[in-house]
């Protein structure tokens, strides 16, 4: 296909894959004034690059998003709905699957932030998430606010993140297995603590009163016999949920790509050593990230006690949740946790509602396909 | 498999016949504490009874096993595998499934010696999948894919009702029962699974001095080199799956018969952490340290209980102790508690002078 034509080799002679051509960019297109416009530009010329190395499997991209959007908005076809259902209920599932999605990017951006930082597999995330949680539901049942359940789980979750900074990993900085190690011992001790504290119950966490009730959507499931769209009906707080979290990724990717600790953040996963070299103080920065790191899982624990509920394993859930995100979005890549969220999403929901005992498979044959063919995961790096 | 197959021909029979020749092959054979361990484990079932045989030293040489193939993938392969346990289960599900048991409409209803190398073959296919896909990344990923594809096995099984039964499992799992004897009665029982335990520490340590076995450590201290050399690197780190697949099979038919039951719970995600505690805990550098910590891991777990509710405790924190274990181990030993032992020996031979140069070696 061309691929390897399309490498760019720099003076150096190194030949530069098809992330690192997108950080030459920027450059080429310095006399534009706006920095935003410059970066869309960007992005636009990696693209136009991607579908010029890869030009079939954009095509098959291309045309699955095309079926997809063409089955939300059209108006199905009898023999359509005979054959694979009402559209009520796919749209239903491709909602739930693009919120679920928003779900899990809150928790696997943390994941892959650390890990592409500090090259740490936090297999504690999940306790994390399921503790952000718990303090969500004890603060939202003491106070009876949903919103200040959001900012105490953020800052409890994150501090403890920081003293397992502090206390834990700065011991055994560079050895990435033992590392691993600890994290999975101390997620069995967070996880035995938890149960010792909260037992074995649900918890669901209220949903505050002014985002009870659905929403309806500009999306017409079936035309009435009068010739009238019905319209989809939508619980809003899960598109607002959805909507917090683009916010929290886009905050993310400017803070990352804007400022200068996002910078230097951004050195730190290319290149740990040259970094500390610099004179920049690297353990705060380890700090910072992986308080960062907890506290969006804290949030997203108190998401999803909204969105389902919190007990014990959903740790685990939300680990291989994580997991699998990271693996099929990249390692270490922030757009692609947003992207591996949103596939994985969509494929539990749609797979839960067409293929109800199969749907896990659904998801690990992504996770398989995605390391077949590109091991490194969809928009990793290296 | 090629790679594999002649390393367990040669396991036990010639080396008692020329002793000083094997000697230095099988450092068993020279040290008495090895030869007092193994006639105290043949003669175990006159010391024992029922519950002991079976429920600790039983499950203990079963999950030895588990932890053994995770143990030869780790410690000379350096792939931290967490899918050993999934392997079992799998093993244990495919007996259950095309063997006989209390579900006619989803077991097939073969003989045991039918379904046992099914569900032998079978296993060590998908625990040789599963390890073709991790080795496509490199070192600390692999802990990443393995243990998504143990978690995705144990929603699946707890998801699919045409196969696996759902979150009930399939109960009531027939055992082998032929020339008369009943194999899942106690003593036979366990002289089969040490038979098979015995097998598999030998054939372990056979390949680890084997072509094979020096090329798979070769490959985990320096796969450049390695390469170099003109050895396929991924080759030899998936047909090393393969062998600590059949390992884990074999131990995954072993837990069927002993529990003559499977359900999601058998391969739950904390279940296949225990394997890895388990060979963290005794030592993940020789062959032995998997059978040392499952008898510690199975011990705690059995007796934690009491011990807590005795001095005071909350009986029900055992996984607390489990994990407070394992993370004083991880922060201070890098070879379980063989490697403590062997530190604290040297040291009163030695005295605590110079002990920090020699531990990093050890």
């Amino acid at each position: 296909m061309g691929r390897r034509d399309a490498k760019i080799i720099a003076p150096s002679g190194r030949t530069h894959d098809d992330g690192e051509a997108r950080s030459l960019v920027p450059g080429a297109c310095a006399p534009f004034k706006a920095a935003a416009y410059c970066y869309l530009y960007g992005e636009a010329v990696f693209v136009t690059r991607l579908i010029e190395r890869h030009p079939v499997w954009a095509l098959i991209v291309i045309l699955a998003i095309a079926v997809l959007l063409w089955l939300i908005f059209a108006i199905w076809p009898p023999g359509l709905e005979e054959a694979i259902g009402r559209k009520k209920v796919f749209l239903n599932a491709v909602f739930n699957g693009i919120t679920l999605g928003g779900l899990y990017f809150l928790v696997a951006s943390g994941f892959t932030l650390i890990f592409g930082l500090m090259r740490n597999v936090n297999l504690a995330h999940g306790s994390l998430y399921l503790f952000g949680g718990y303090v969500g539901y004890a603060i939202s049942v003491w106070t009876g606010s949903w919103i200040l359940s959001f900012i105490v789980a953020f800052v409890s979750v994150a501090l403890v993140g920081v003293l397992l900074q502090i206390i834990v990993f700065r011991r055994m900085e560079g050895q990435e297995l033992r590392q691993t190690m600890v994290t999975i011992g101390l997620s069995i001790v967070f996880a035995d603590l938890m149960l010792w504290a909260f037992g074995g119950d649900f918890y669901q966490i209220q949903t505050p009163s002014w985002l009870i009730g659905p929403v309806e959507m500009p999306l017409a499931t079936a035309v009435r016999s009068s010739g009238e769209p019905i319209y989809l009906q939508y619980p809003i707080v899960r598109l607002v949920i959805f909507a917090a979290s683009v916010v929290i990724g886009i905050a993310m990717w400017l803070a990352l790509n804007r400022t200068r600790i996002g910078m230097i953040i951004r050195a730190g996963v290319d290149d740990r050593d040259i970094l500390a070299a610099t004179g920049v103080q690297i353990q705060l920065i380890f700090v910072l990230v992986f308080a960062l790191g907890a506290g969006l899982a804290g949030i997203a624990g108190v998401v999803g006690g909204t969105f389902q509920s919190i007990s014990p394993g959903e740790d685990t859930r939300f680990l291989l949740a994580s997991l699998v995100v990271v693996i099929v979005g990249g390692m270490g890549s922030i757009p692609g946790a947003a992207l591996g969220a949103l596939i994985i999403g969509l494929a539990e929901q749609l797979g839960s509602v067409y293929i109800p005992t199969y749907a896990i498979v659904v998801t690990f044959l992504i996770m398989v396909v995605v390391l077949a063919l590109r091991p490194q995961g969809l928009l990793a790096r290296r | 498999m090629s790679l594999i197959q002649p390393a367990e021909l040669p396991v036990v029979t010639p080396a008692g016949a020329a002793r000083p020749s094997t000697a230095g092959t099988w450092p068993e054979f020279d040290n008495p504490a090895a030869w007092i361990v193994a006639a105290i484990l043949l003669i175990m079932p006159l010391i024992a009874n029922g519950f002991f045989l079976i429920e600790i030293f039983g499950t203990t040489l079963i999950l030895g096993i588990i932890a053994l193939s995770l143990m030869f993938l780790a410690g000379y392969g350096g792939m931290v595998s967490l899918m050993q346990l999934t392997i079992a289960g799998f093993a244990g599900y495919m007996y259950a499934v095309f063997g006989v048991s209390g579900h006619p409409n989803i077991s097939l209803g073969w003989p045991w010696w039918l379904a046992t190398p099914m569900a032998l073959a079978l296993a060590t296919l998908f625990g040789t999948l599963g390890g073709a896909l991790a080795v496509r990344t490199e070192g600390i990923y692999t802990i990443m894919i393995t243990l998504a594809i143990g978690a995705a096995f144990y929603y699946f099984t707890n998801q699919n009702w045409a196969i696996f039964n759902g979150h009930t499992g399939i109960n009531n799992v027939a055992t082998p029962h032929f020339w008369g004897v009943d194999w899942r009665s106690d003593i036979p029982f366990y002289y089969v699974v040490l038979a098979v335990a015995a097998l598999c520490y030998f054939a372990v340590e056979y390949l680890a001095r084997a072509p094979f076995g020096l090329a798979l450590q070769g490959v985990r201290d320096n796969p450049r080199r390695i390469a170099a050399l003109g050895f396929n690197v991924n080759a030899h780190r998936v047909a090393a799956y393969a062998f600590a697949s059949f390992l884990a099979a074999l131990a995954g038919i072993l837990q069927v018969w002993n529990y003559r039951q499977i359900s999601p719970g058998s391969v739950g995600v904390e279940r296949g952490i225990d394997i890895l505690i388990i060979a963290i805990v005794g030592g993940i550098k020789r062959p032995v340290g998997p059978f040392i910590g499952a008898l510690i891991f199975v011990i705690l777990r059995t007796f934690a209980l009491d011990f807590l509710v005795k001095i005071g405790l909350d009986g029900n924190r055992f996984r607390l102790l489990i994990g407070l274990g394992f993370l004083a181990i991880v922060f201070w030993s890098s070879d379980g508690v063989i490697g403590l032992w062997e530190s604290w020996r040297r040291r009163i031979r030695t005295g605590a002078s110079g002990l920090r140069g020699k531990q990093s070696h050890g």
